[in-house]
């Protein structure tokens, strides 16, 4: 057992640190959520332009379109490397990690000329459209309807929780074409210009206070049978390769962890406290295990092996981590604790904003519930939950 | 980054799990279990003492095979997984570890090869009371190269010939190791909550033993430093113990029917063994952490170590009561290996200091850390 890269990985790493330095800043200790400065969305087109430009944007992908024809191993180095700097990623990450691999795999080649190397090199912006008001869990019960009328589709219908989608140029849609028949039966996905007429997109209005998602309303909207990604009544499979495209989670934590609020008892004068002590540990219990687990997913891939389902412990642990984390230090402050206000709370209120955001860590990308599912059924083996409306006609509900 | 163990001692697991699972099974484990007078089953000890694993991390030149810690971590997953029902935790990451770290080189030559081929066997006696051990707890007195006290409970304390003892010295502490065919030890099995690994009340009265090393005074730091190393392998045993339960309940959901279907289909019970999956997978990352600092010496051991073993506590006794709790009425019965795993879970949690006791190790470790 070691924890040093082999010769070419190294050489990987340094030279993409050596890239990486010589155009961010490092990131500042404790990395906070909020904040993000007016320009963000233009320094993350021209950061993701120069690292296109450089063959650093998508790492595996193979030359011919843009990428490094590198290994998912230098792609885990990759972002490894960049999470250590100031990079703003965040507006290309669900497009290039999960809708431009849906079209790359299913699109024509017209769509591969015309969409890929945009995306790649940041000049348009994708986001994906498959929750729904009604189909959040069981998202292939979405309603958003699709009529054929000559070579269009016309699209009604209400898409939520879209990230991006008031800055996204163009989306994937997963859409609803046959209702007669099961429900996974009757899906067909699109590509939808996000910028033409009757559709709307208004931003939520979150629990924490912020706006990160938006409601995205179809009225009317024409959509060319040409730009269709798969056989109608495919969806169902087109969206799963898009959920499966999702990037190796390689991040940090997502928010304060075990060290941040052990900095803020030890300057409180909180070590004292015998419960504290006894839950500080099981925190780095917690979190070195996910941390770990992650080693040796990366161990496999740097054999070129196939990583175990170990990873997919993961948000489960870190988000109710997160929440966990946050109460107790908000409650060591005592009644202090509820101010958010950076002029008076500690450690520039991050666990009051983190506590704020941890309801929906829990629930965003899959809920708690819906990943130890996945667990159970997928690494497990236990049997599927009962599922009343599998083999009927959607209409029949 | 190479995160995981080599294909040698991959190999070695599998052997080591063909092995077990073939010359102790459930019955060898239960005959032990449902015979009073029985504190191992001898039959499979011999087999694992011909196998050589007592020796595997005794250097070769004190008879051992000199492989190394990490066969050693995958040795004792594989124990823990059938609950072996030998001293093997006791001689061989207790009393063999002890000598290793504070012998002196004729202390060494004296008794590791006899732990390594299984003429010697093995213990640790520290408890003499309830709460967690300190310095001012210790009672026992080594005066004259002579113990004088009593020891309760002592693990394997009934098979066991060797025990290494801690004990007041003057105005500190040392560890002494005591040949138990002596005059003056008296020895009393004990009824405990895990009947298939013994326990014995052992009392000395003016009984010769050997201090290990030289220096005098510094018992509790050189426990402090063995119990870093057996909690690893603890850890790993106590894996090993977790891991079978996760498949027990698992296949068990998947057989027993409840209104007309598997029980595993119900979220209370995919959602229950989820949990214990995570809980595991945490204890294994965190244990291959500890057998890493463990087979390098690293100046990380202190924290690898307690979180390798509050993990592992934790995953065990998670997952021990849980699959009691998904087999249902047959899972209380005396008949399925449920409890046998649920008691074996307990007594490797206490054995070499309570949950507590390691995270307020791991804490204080973190703030040295943090001071430096």
């Amino acid at each position: 057992m070691d924890f040093t890269d082999t010769t070419e990985e190294a050489a990987f790493r340094a030279q993409a640190n050596a890239f990486l330095s010589q155009h961010l800043e490092p990131k500042k200790a404790a990395a906070i959520r909020s904040g993000r400065r007016d320009d963000y969305l233009q320094r993350a087109k021209d950061w993701q332009k120069v690292k296109a430009e450089n063959q650093f944007a998508q790492i595996t992908w193979p030359k011919e379109i843009g990428g490094r024809g590198g290994t998912p191993m230098q792609q885990v180095i990759w972002n490894q490397e960049e999470s250590k700097f100031d990079a703003p990623t965040g507006p290309f990450a669900i497009g290039l990690g999960m809708c431009v691999p849906t079209v790359i795999a299913f699109g024509s080649d017209e769509h591969k000329k015309r969409y890929v190397q945009k995306a790649l090199f940041g000049e348009e912006i994708w986001c994906q459209l498959f929750s729904e008001p009604a189909a959040g869990s069981d998202v292939a019960g979405l309603k958003t309807k699709a009529v054929k009328d000559g070579d269009d589709w016309v699209i009604n219908g209400q898409k939520v929780w879209t990230s991006g989608a008031h800055y996204s140029d163009y989306g994937i849609l997963l859409v609803r074409t046959d209702p007669d028949v099961p429900k996974h039966k009757g899906l067909t996905m699109f590509i939808v210009d996000m910028k033409q007429e009757g559709v709307d997109v208004r931003p939520i209005h979150q629990a924490s206070g912020g706006s990160e998602f938006n409601e995205v309303y179809f009225t009317d909207v024409r959509i060319p049978d040409s730009d269709r990604l798969g056989e109608p009544g495919m969806g169902w499979k087109v969206a799963l390769v898009t959920l499966m495209n999702e990037r190796l989670a390689v991040g940090g934590s997502p928010g304060p962890d075990w060290a941040e609020i052990m900095d803020y008892a030890r300057s409180s004068g909180s070590m004292s406290d015998q419960a504290f002590r006894a839950k500080l540990a099981d925190w780095y219990v917690a979190a070195q295990g996910y941390k770990l687990t992650k080693f040796r997913t990366q161990t496999a891939l740097s054999k070129g092996e196939t990583p175990g389902p170990e990873n997919s412990i993961g948000k489960v642990i870190t988000a109710n981590h997160l929440q966990d984390i946050c109460n107790s230090a908000i409650e060591m402050q005592d009644h202090y604790g509820i101010i958010s206000d950076k002029d008076h709370a500690p450690a520039d209120a991050i666990f009051q904003e983190s506590f704020m955001w941890a309801p929906g860590l829990r629930i965003a990308g899959g809920t708690d519930e819906i990943l130890k599912n996945i667990i159970a059924e997928r690494v497990l083996g236990l049997p599927q939950d009962v599922r009343v409306d599998k083999d009927k006609p959607f209409s029949a509900f | 980054m190479n995160f995981d163990f080599s294909d040698d001692q991959k190999f070695l697991r599998d052997e080591a799990r063909k092995f077990l699972e073939a010359q102790c099974t459930s019955a060898h484990v239960r005959a032990v279990l449902d015979d009073d007078a029985m504190s191992h089953n001898d039959e499979v000890w011999q087999k694992i003492v011909e196998m050589g694993w007592l020796g595997a991390a005794i250097p070769e030149e004190f008879g051992g095979l000199g492989l190394g810690m990490l066969e050693l971590c995958v040795i004792a997953e594989e124990l823990g997984r059938v609950l072996a029902p030998v001293p093997f935790g006791s001689s061989a990451y207790f009393f063999a570890e002890a000598v290793k770290l504070a012998g002196t080189e004729e202390q060494k030559a004296e008794w590791l090869p006899n732990v390594a081929d299984g003429s010697i066997v093995g213990c640790l006696a520290t408890t003499e009371g309830p709460g967690a051990l300190s310095a001012s707890s210790v009672q026992m007195i080594a005066k004259d190269g002579k113990l004088t006290g009593t020891k309760v409970p002592v693990t394997d304390g009934d098979v066991a010939t060797h025990a290494a003892v801690l004990a007041k010295e003057g105005s500190g502490t040392g560890l002494y190791v005591v040949a138990l065919d002596q005059d003056g030890v008296s020895r009393k099995s004990l009824k405990t909550i895990e009947p298939t690994r013994s326990h014995a009340e052992i009392t000395f009265d003016g009984v010769p033993a050997k201090r290990l090393g030289n220096e005098t005074g510094n018992g509790m730091t050189v426990l402090d430093q063995v119990m870093n190393r057996a909690a690893v392998l603890l850890a790993f045993e106590q894996l090993g113990g977790a891991s079978r339960c996760l498949e027990m309940a698992t296949e068990y959901a998947k057989e027993r029917q409840a209104f007309g279907r598997p029980i595993g289909g119900n979220q209370a019970i995919k959602h229950k063994l989820a949990d214990i999956y995570v809980k595991n997978e945490v204890a294994r990352s965190n244990a291959y952490y500890g057998a890493w600092a463990l087979s390098t010496d690293a100046a990380e051991l202190p924290e690898a170590a307690a979180a390798a073993r509050v993990a592992a506590s934790e995953a065990f006794w998670f997952a021990s009561k849980e699959n009691i709790q998904t087999h249902g009425g047959m899972g209380f019965t005396w008949e399925v290996d449920c409890h046998l795993y649920y008691r074996r879970a307990k007594l490797l949690a206490v054995q070499a200091g309570s949950p507590a006791v390691w995270k307020e190790k791991l804490v204080s470790a973190l703030e040295a850390k943090n001071a430096a």
